[in-house]
């Protein structure tokens, strides 16, 4: 039996299984050289938030641990100062 | 000691022109008085909240960047807290990244002829422009 499987060589499916390509994910400030994430420009900051304004995780927007907190900090700094909304609809 | 801050507040739209000037000035001096140094203010004027405050839509914003020593931060805070003219405010202290970038910022609306930023790389440029606030 194990003779007959190094003779066969090649392992045959009947599906073909599914390879997912994958796309790489990078931390936009790392990759751009951002230090400083500024809590006025609330445009920017919409690109960290789902349409009901809540900050995106990073598992989904692939920033660094070290700038998500930055980040995080901005979102809420925006939304204090009612540049952003706390809870929104439809924002995108 | 002293330390950089900027802050903003939003006062309410009610006010006249001159009594909104008015107010600005009030805030401009109270920093002066405690000692502070005031190196760049930014009107943004009236605009649009993202949520109501105090059953208003808009404001005015007003934005002081300031070098003080730190106790005085908490004087200015209990004068924007005593004013029924400010909605809300926030003091924030400004690391070295957040000072570098708002000395950035300043050079580039100062120089708006454009001659300025032709010569930046390309990269720094489009990081600029993402970061801008829209006004």
């Amino acid at each position: 039996m194990a003779e007959n499987n190094a003779s066969g060589g090649e392992i045959r499916y009947l599906t073909p299984i599914a390879i997912e390509t994958k796309k790489e994910k990078y931390c936009r400030f790392k990759k751009l050289g951002i230090t400083y994430i500024d809590y006025k420009d609330a445009d920017f900051l919409l690109r960290f938030v789902n349409e009901q304004g809540k900050i995106l995780p990073r598992r989904l927007t692939g920033t660094s641990l070290k700038y998500q907190r930055k980040v995080g900090q901005a979102v809420k700094r925006a939304r204090h100062l009612a540049l952003m909304p706390y809870v929104g609809d439809m924002l995108k | 000691m002293t330390n950089r801050y900027e802050t903003v507040f939003i006062l309410t739209p009610v006010l006249s022109e001159d009594q909104t000037k008015e107010a600005v000035k009030k805030f401009k001096d109270l920093i002066k008085k405690g000692r502070g140094k005031v190196h760049h203010e930014e009107s943004w004027g009236m605009r649009k909240l993202a949520y109501p405050i105090q059953k208003k839509s808009t404001g005015f914003y007003h934005l002081f960047e300031f070098e003080s020593e730190a106790p005085f931060v908490d004087k200015l805070e209990t004068e924007y807290r005593r004013d029924e003219r400010v909605l809300r405010f926030m003091t924030v202290k400004m690391d070295k990244h957040h000072q570098a970038f708002a000395d950035r910022r300043r050079n580039k609306q100062s120089a708006t002829s454009g001659d300025d930023t032709a010569e930046r790389p390309a990269r720094r440029r489009k990081e600029e422009n993402a970061d801008q606030p829209n006004s």
